[in-house]
């Protein structure tokens, strides 16, 4: 970020904001909006109390359960579009319809299939993360060069040689991304599956908060959450840039 | 034309020219890319232990008839034997070079060199081993644990060059295999191609688009005509290959032999 020509480093330009909205806070213009401090004492007590924890480690377990799912279905639909045409022709339209697809409107139908509980939850989450994955493997299987097809076909390896030793390999960065992309959205599947059911987990509190205008609580579990959300996908990135390397030594 | 033997394909009858020994025997080869003709009704025949060289415009079907006899493109029609047997896909005893190297980015160069050993289920001792000996044999001794993208164009090439020298394979498929290096690099390269056609009893079938390389390393060059490809001739450059690399380049019948391919690849060309 550039300000009046001089570059200004991301950490400068966040603690600006943050500064920004404790002067707002202080001045005590609208009671949604509590001084930032204010709201910093509030995230530190809430982490220690047990609600928060019992509904942290809910919230993680829907949300951790959830990638897997949609990881371990989004890689191998992924690939086997990449590779079978037939099998992209008849898939293709749908992922391309959900990825794009107002997912929130599904979830109160998933309440009503699986019910008012964790599986529900649990089930958003594989609703918003998995279609980009899927897209992203495929994307990923289909730049695999031909000539490395051609070369492993020449030296012998079969189907589920090529796919394990070159097409998986090849494609890692691009399925990286996916699973990064799916994180993101599947934070989102998570809060907004919980704030729906409203039961469980972070919606819970949040009802809680909102309900009785405890707006300082209300904000510090909102930017325990961004931060969760910034700390997954930069994990995945860390790892995508591991791999990075090979990505862009190919043709 | 002194030591230039020549044997012209039409004159010398069907199924091509005779060669004693054929390792590898292309028969009546067409291949279509939808209503694209590449290749029409083609015959080679690829003497045993010889550098054969697949010379001809750009876009005459050099690397569609590599990529066949290498079984990785089917035929519209014709067949290629091997060792008397007609083929139906690839084989151990036969290896491709790839033009763009085609090598993994994610493993290390004695990985890749080990790849088609791997693939044939030898134990990973034993095709390290293997490996490291053909590394040394393309001059890459030292470079074992490097990874593709820390090398040259050349020294990928060369490491391609090693996966196939590794399956032992008795014939290698090499398509423009120095055409993405540069000129000092391609010179070393060809003399190291000589001494190992001379070391290894080897069989070369070798696509190129540059006439003076043909010339330099080939005992046959098939010459190709435009799309759709069809066998031209078959020349014999009987160069005397005993003296240094200038020497040859210098030989009378090294520049004769060049112009000859030259001045009758010009008739089609225009
Ligand atoms: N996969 C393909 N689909 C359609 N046409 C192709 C394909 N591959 C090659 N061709 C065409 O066939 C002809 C011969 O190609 P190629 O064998 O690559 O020639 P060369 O290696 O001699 O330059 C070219 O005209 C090319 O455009
Ligand atoms: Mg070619």
């Amino acid at each position: 970020m550039t300000l009046f020509g001089v570059r200004v480093p991301m950490m400068a330009s966040l603690i600006l904001w943050c500064v920004l909205w404790e002067i707002v806070g202080r001045l005590d213009l609208i009671f949604l909006v509590p001084p930032f401090t204010a709201v910093l004492a509030a995230a530190w007590e809430l982490v220690n109390t047990g609600t928060f924890q019992r509904a942290t480690v809910t919230t993680l377990w829907a949300f951790f359960v959830g990638m897997g799912f949609a990881i371990a279905v989004g890689v191998p639909v992924g690939l086997l579009m990449g590779r079978v045409p037939a099998a992209d022709r008849l898939l293709g339209m749908w992922v391309n319809v959900f990825v794009s697809a107002p997912l929130s409107a599904l979830v109160p139908v998933l309440m009503i299939l699986l019910g008012m509980g964790e599986t529900t939850v649990v089930a958003t989450v594989f609703l918003f993360a998995v279609w980009i994955i899927v897209l992203d493997t495929r994307a990923g299987v289909q730049h695999v060069p031909a000539s490395l097809l051609e070369m492993a076909r020449s030296y012998g390896a079969g189907r589920w040689r090529t796919l394990t030793r070159i097409v998986i390999l090849s494609a890692l960065p691009e399925i990286l991304a996916g699973i990064r992309l799916g994180m993101i959205r599947g934070v989102k599947g998570v809060v907004i599956g919980q704030l729906l059911i409203s039961i469980i987990g972070y919606g819970e509190l949040f009802e809680l908060y909102s309900r009785n205008f405890l707006m300082e609580q209300f904000w510090a579990l909102t930017i325990l959450l961004f931060a969760f959300a910034m700390l997954v996908a930069e994990g995945v990135g860390m790892l995508e840039k591991k791999i990075e390397y090979y990505a862009g030594v190919r043709q | 034309m002194g030591a230039v033997r020549r044997i012209d394909a039409a004159r010398a009858g069907r199924p091509g020219p005779a060669t004693a020994d054929p390792i590898v025997q292309v028969r009546g080869i067409t291949k279509r890319y939808g209503s694209t003709e590449a290749l029409k009704d083609v015959d080679v025949d690829v003497p045993r232990g010889k550098l054969t060289t697949l010379l001809g415009p750009s876009g005459c079907g050099k690397t569609t008839l590599l990529k066949i006899v290498a079984g990785l493109l089917d035929a519209t029609a014709g067949e290629v034997l091997v060792n008397g047997k007609p083929i139906s896909g690839p084989g151990p005893e036969r290896a491709f070079v790839f033009q763009d190297f085609a090598l993994m980015p994610w493993a290390t160069v004695i990985t890749n060199v080990a790849f088609g050993l791997e693939m044939r289920g030898v134990p990973k001792a034993e095709r390290l081993e293997t490996a490291r000996h053909c590394i040394r044999e393309v001059g890459l001794a030292g470079f074992e644990d490097r990874y593709p993208h820390e090398l040259s164009g050349g020294m990928r090439q060369r490491v391609g060059l090693a996966r196939a020298l590794a399956v032992s394979a008795d014939v290698l498929l090499l398509d423009e295999p120095f055409s993405a290096v540069d000129e000092q690099t391609r010179r070393k390269f060809q003399e190291d191609l000589l001494r190992l056609r001379h070391q290894e009893n080897k069989t070369f079938l070798f696509v190129t688009h540059s006439i003076e390389e043909a010339v330099y390393l080939s005992d046959a060059i098939v010459m190709l005509s435009r799309r759709p490809g069809r066998v031209n001739r078959i020349i014999e450059p009987a160069i005397d290959r005993s003296g240094s690399p200038d020497e040859i380049r210098r030989d009378r019948h090294y520049l004769d032999t060049v112009e000859e391919i030259w001045h009758s690849l010009r008739d089609f060309v225009e």
